[in-house]
């Protein structure tokens, strides 16, 4: 049975009106902004299921807005987000989508950077505030943004998994959660999605590719 | 000695044992199963109060409306007709008027404290804050009334559900209002089975109530419920200080909620398919709030 802390039932402090719709979508909204990492100049929303049907009632378009803005769930410019992106010069589009998906509340975040390149995210908001990315740039993740997590694309061959995880623990890194994917053939690349209790510097990363030459790509959000 | 008690006899052995408060073994609970000091969690729970106390004077003193522009206003209506003699009594009418404040703040995307969820927001902060004022509870006070609430809602998360969409507004309303009953019987210096059995009346009260909201938002009809559950509140821990005690022990009465809850059907668990959403009226305004959809915010 889970063990709750008196701020999971006195709290959180948010922004209404609902944790899933509200809250969750501001933190899609920031991951996306992360997962981007540069200056963000379009975002695209496309929204489905639940978030689709109810979430202009939410508030769920600003939500998302706020969170591409790096505001957190509980911060008050949420109503007023549409009037910051303008001030920002951030250009923002809502599909309502009636498509069936997965999950009721899913949303698929297409942004542009300054430098015109493009990355697309779809995750979910799956209850209480808490959110699953699903997606990024068509390869399947699951990331909860709960921690930092490194994202790597390697080759598919014996070794790796326990060559990187040595690098961390040299590296001093703790990993929390560690999952591995396969997409389709099996002399295609793999992926591991890797969650930790400490943040993965770029100096890090460095090394990570320095001694891991089967790593071909890497991203941490 | 471990303070992770998981049951309400529990909770209240450890606090007999002891010699402590429900609020006291909830703090040092916290201090055991966190990474926060005892200051740390105190301050934690101030800057929640605060918010708290922000989030009833917006409801009350200004013009809030909802995203939806379905609902807001009425809650400042309700507050200065307590004062006019109202049938509940001006403090149990504050109180639930202040209840409803938070909720519509929270429709108006304004900032509150989940307690325990969005949509149950009001009823521990307008009940504990509307007291404080005829009583002269300060906020230290408060605070401990904080942790007591949290400590019941904690139980009910813990061998229940605090979803509306897994147990019903039962699991939300209810709860909230067990919440804010044990914490004024902790305040007004009732013993911890008198909390518990304050808790156990407030949800045996309502057990089985259905969450329905119309056109799937946190409106109607929760505004209004969070003022019901306030008045809930009241009664409850007027019935547990009275000495009068609930003949389904705490305990059970969280098992038998939970097991209720798992019985409703999911048209009546926050999906919008049933119940008052359901009528000609709900939708007829789902279908308007769908419309919302393909108009620009300016």
């Amino acid at each position: 049975m889970e063990n709750f802390s008196v701020f999971d039932i006195i709290g959180p402090r948010m922004t209404g009106p609902s944790s899933s719709h509200t809250a969750g979508a501001v933190r899609l909204g920031y991951i996306a902004r992360r997962i981007t990492g540069a200056e963000i100049s379009y975002v695209k929303f496309t929204l489905y299921g639940s978030f689709a049907e109810t979430g202009r009632g939410h508030g769920t378009d600003k939500a998302l807005i706020a969170g591409i803005m790096g505001c957190q769930p509980d911060d008050p410019r949420i109503s007023s987000a549409y009037k910051y992106a303008r001030e920002y010069g951030i250009g923002v589009d809502f599909v309502y989508s009636d498509e069936p998906v997965d999950h009721p509340n899913t949303v698929r975040i297409e942004v542009e950077d300054v430098n015109e390149r493009k990355t697309s995210i779809v995750g979910r908001s799956v209850g209480g505030g808490n959110i699953l990315i699903t997606e990024i740039n068509g390869m399947s993740v699951e990331v909860t943004g709960d921690y930092p997590t490194l994202i790597i694309q390697h080759r598919d061959m014996p070794g790796v998994i326990s060559d990187v995880s040595r690098v961390l623990a040299q590296l001093g890194v703790n990993i929390a959660y560690m999952k591995v994917f396969r997409h389709g053939r099996r002399d295609a690349d793999a992926y591991m999605c890797i969650e930790s209790d400490n943040p993965v510097t770029p100096d890090m990363q460095d090394i990570i590719r320095r001694l891991c030459p089967a790593v071909h790509d890497l991203m941490v959000i | 000695m471990s303070y992770d008690f998981s049951s309400g006899i529990e909770l209240v052995k450890l606090c007999d044992e002891e010699g402590i408060k429900i609020s006291e073994a909830m703090i040092r609970r916290e201090e055991e199963i966190g990474d926060l000091t005892r200051d740390k969690i105190i301050a934690e729970m101030r800057l929640s109060l605060r918010v708290m106390r922000e989030s009833v004077k917006k409801g009350l003193t200004e013009k809030v409306q909802s995203v939806s522009r379905l609902t807001g206003g009425e809650a400042m209506n309700l507050y200065r007709y307590g004062d006019l003699d109202p049938f509940s009594g001006a403090e149990t009418c504050h109180a639930a008027a202040a209840a409803m404040a938070v909720v519509e703040v929270n429709a108006a995307m304004g900032r509150l404290v989940a307690a325990p969820t969005a949509g149950a927001s009001g009823i521990l902060p307008g009940v504990l804050l509307e007291n404080a004022k005829t009583r002269g509870w300060d906020d230290d006070m408060l605070i401990d009334g904080l942790f007591c609430a949290g400590a019941i809602g904690m139980l009910f998360a813990r061998n229940a559900t605090i979803s509306g969409a897994e147990g019903g507004c039962q699991a939300e309303t209810g709860v909230g209002a067990a919440m804010a009953a044990a914490a004024l019987v902790e305040l007004s210096g009732g013993e911890p089975m008198q909390v518990l059995d304050a808790a156990a009346i407030a949800i045996k009260n309502i057990e089985g109530l259905v969450c329905d909201p119309v056109a799937g938002l946190v409106e109607c009809p929760c505004i209004k419920r969070n003022a019901m559950g306030a008045a809930n509140a009241l009664i409850s821990a007027d019935m547990a200080l009275c000495g009068i005690t609930s003949l389904i022990p705490f305990d059970e009465v969280v098992t038998s909620m939970y097991s209720v809850g798992r019985e409703i059907r999911p048209e009546y668990r926050e999906t919008a398919k049933g119940g008052l959403a359901a009528t000609p009226t709900g939708k007829l305004i789902a279908a308007g709030i769908k419309r919302m959809n393909g108009r620009r915010e300016d």
